[in-house]
């Protein structure tokens, strides 16, 4: 479901199940399709769990919605057919600690929430590495 | 009888507890840990005489940054060129208005359809008293200003958890929260909690500020009442004639005030960086920008997208596609250069600097922020809630909605910030959805402070920092560790090239940082090109 599609009248009742699923997110096996995805969070950590929606609300304010990425006085690099994604620890490290004007996520999300956004990452857009990345992987790659 | 030798309560501790109790202890705190509350060391426009006959500075950016070391540079006699990438001058200080167009990264484009003479400042929008050198080039220009009204008692604070989610007025929790504080605080006081830091004059003095501060009565309790409402506002209104007599309201309780985290929103207006009085040009805070542009904008090359800076012990060579031409390359060559650009840009521009002041321009991540504007079709807060200017508080994904500063009871439409989000997870998600999706929620929320939303929106616009081309973010989002690691490199002469912007001050986010940090890099370039 895209959260982007949410009838209004449901939206305050999802962001009050929203909390509820967000702590459940992380007990959640990586591939479980949570089927309600808040569109706003409550409080400062997202609370999408899904990798498709945390890229939805979070990733493509600045990638765009097809990984194309952005050009403007700087650029975006886009995420599309994105050969340095294939290395499993490289979007993992990206994600935890921002580089240059990237804010760092680390503190946002979840270690089973950036496992699942990179993966959802490294296997959409043209992009198709199958290997994926673990909660535990992130747990390592977190300073 | 005091207790000197009890360490359990210090006087400090008390202060403490009544400057939290306030509201605006805790709030200046972490304010200042952020870098966020510091004074302008402004005094006075440089001094910079006796430049090199002929010498020249090559500007990066034609924002405040930009413009006023353009304005100060040329008076001294450089040779001063600007290049800059939009289209227009001004980067942040930036309003949009009816008629205006707005691409951004992504190529969504937005036509904003305000009425004539309203707009929205996608950008800073208010100008403590203390930020000094703003004031001084408003005052040199001729930019008008007036109040901007960042406390509104009549406002609203409202949390989507608390009182059935409707909003509560401003002044109730303001003064019932201070009032309850104030019976709390008598209390311990009167029952001798306090003995060991208080001596009896000392308890006999502050019980009678309590009293006045907290609108209690003569035995100390915070209650319904005429004095009550003196504070807090009346349930009806003292009138005139035979009109129905003044009838007191009735304070919120004081738990389930405690548990609405409504005493949150009140803290803000305390904060040094938000103390009356407060300004805003009148027009839009582009009007600053304008008259720095009629003074140097002469010296501006516009869209100039700079690609390499280099230097050598000759000068400065920087190279730049033209965008109005394809973005076909070109050179530009000076004596000296002051770059402005954001990090966030200049991060990915290939520049001979240091490895200490690279390493520094690499490690600034760059805010998140969100703003929309929402033009109604009357003034309907102001006719039907008696607010007038000011911001109302939420947890909602809004955060906040501000009313215009201006043109009080005007007829027509006019134009509310209908939300501003910085940080936290609501303002990527804002930023991650297309424009006129930012409007509609923004609307969607409102609507539940303000149900006039439904009938009265006209067309409103949004900007997502991130996603303006000429910024790639809101601005340079440092933490203490990253200060202490690299803010001074950033902030060197290196060679023949030295940064200024917001991101190179201890105001960030603020116009008052960009031209501070300006004003000192020009002092410290000048000082190097006549030695």
């Amino acid at each position: 479901m895209n959260a982007r599609n949410i009838p209004y009248c449901l939206a305050s009742a999802i962001v009050v199940l929203a909390a509820v699923a967000a702590q459940s997110a992380q007990a959640q096996s990586s591939t479980t399709a949570t089927s309600v995805q808040p569109m706003f969070s409550v409080g400062p950590k997202f609370q999408q769990t899904t990798g498709e929606s945390i890229y939805r609300s979070v990733c493509q304010g600045c990638h765009m919605p097809q990984g194309e990425g952005a050009k403007g006085a700087g650029a975006y690099p886009p995420l599309a057919r994105n050969k340095n994604l294939e290395a499993r620890g490289y979007a993992v490290y990206l994600v935890v600690n921002g580089q240059r004007g990237m804010p760092p996520f680390g503190e946002m999300m979840s270690d089973g929430q950036v496992a699942e956004v990179v993966n959802y990452v490294r296997t959409h857009f043209g992009n198709n590495f199958t290997d994926a990345v673990t909660a535990t992987d992130v747990k390592q790659v977190r300073r | 009888m005091t207790h000197k030798d009890t360490p359990a309560f210090t006087r400090r501790d008390l202060l403490n507890m009544i400057g939290q109790a306030a509201g605006g202890g805790a709030m200046y705190q972490a304010m200042t840990s952020l870098g966020f509350a510091a004074e302008s060391n402004f005094s006075g426009p440089p001094k910079l005489a006796g430049a090199k006959k002929g010498s020249s500075v090559l500007i990066l950016g034609a924002g405040l940054a930009g413009m006023v070391a353009a304005l100060e540079l040329r008076n001294a006699g450089y040779k001063v060129t600007i290049l800059e990438y939009n289209q227009r001058a001004g980067g942040r200080c930036w309003s949009i208005r009816g008629g205006d167009t707005f691409t951004e990264l992504g190529g969504e484009v937005q036509h904003c359809g305000f009425a004539k003479g309203e707009y929205f400042n996608a950008g800073p929008w208010r100008i403590p008293y203390h930020h000094h050198a703003v004031l001084h080039y408003c005052r040199q220009f001729g930019v008008a200003l007036e109040p901007f009204v960042q406390v509104n008692y009549n406002a609203w604070v409202h949390s989507s958890t608390a009182y059935g989610g409707k909003p509560q007025r401003y002044r109730h929790v303001q003064a019932d929260f201070q009032g309850h504080v104030a019976e709390l605080l008598g209390k311990a006081t009167r029952q001798g909690s306090l003995d060991s830091v208080l001596t009896q004059e000392d308890k006999e003095k502050l019980l009678e500020g309590l009293r006045r501060w907290g609108a209690l009565d003569a035995e100390f309790r915070y209650r319904e009442g005429i004095a009550t409402s003196a504070l807090r506002g009346y349930e009806i209104d003292p009138g005139g004639g035979l009109m129905t007599p003044a009838k007191p309201s009735k304070p919120l309780e004081l738990s389930e005030l405690l548990q609405s985290r409504l005493w949150r929103a009140i803290a803000a207006g305390q904060a040094y960086e938000f103390q009356s009085t407060m300004f805003q040009p009148v027009g839009g805070m582009d009007m600053i920008a304008k008259a720095f542009a009629k003074q140097v904008g002469n010296l501006i090359r516009y869209q100039a997208r700079v690609t390499r800076i280099e230097q050598n012990e000759r000068g400065v060579t920087v190279t730049f596609a033209d965008e109005a031409r394809g973005g076909a390359l070109q050179q530009e060559k000076a004596d000296w250069c002051l770059c402005t650009i954001p990090l966030s840009i200049l991060s990915q521009i290939d520049i001979q600097v240091g490895a200490e002041m690279q390493a520094a321009i690499n490690a600034v991540p760059y805010g998140s922020s969100i703003k929309v504007g929402l033009q109604f079709k009357r003034r309907f807060w102001e006719e039907d809630e008696h607010i007038y200017g000011g911001i109302t508080y939420t947890d909602l994904p809004i955060s906040r909605i501000s009313y215009p500063s201006t043109r009080y009871g005007a007829s027509g439409p006019a134009v509310v910030l209908g939300a501003y989000v910085f940080e936290g997870p609501n303002s990527f998600e804002f930023g991650a959805m297309a424009p006129e999706e930012r409007v509609r929620r923004a609307v969607e929320h409102g609507n539940q402070i303000h149900p006039q939303y439904a009938d009265e929106f006209d067309n409103g616009v949004s900007v997502a920092w991130y996603r303006v081309p000429g910024n790639h973010g809101c601005y340079g989002k440092w933490t203490d560790a990253l200060r202490d690691q690299h803010y001074k490199a950033l902030c060197q002469v290196d060679g023949r090239i030295a940064l200024a912007g917001e991101h190179v001050s201890h105001i960030p986010a603020w116009q008052e940082g960009a031209i501070l940090s300006s004003l000192d890099a020009i002092r410290r370039l000048h000082a190097r090109a006549t030695a």
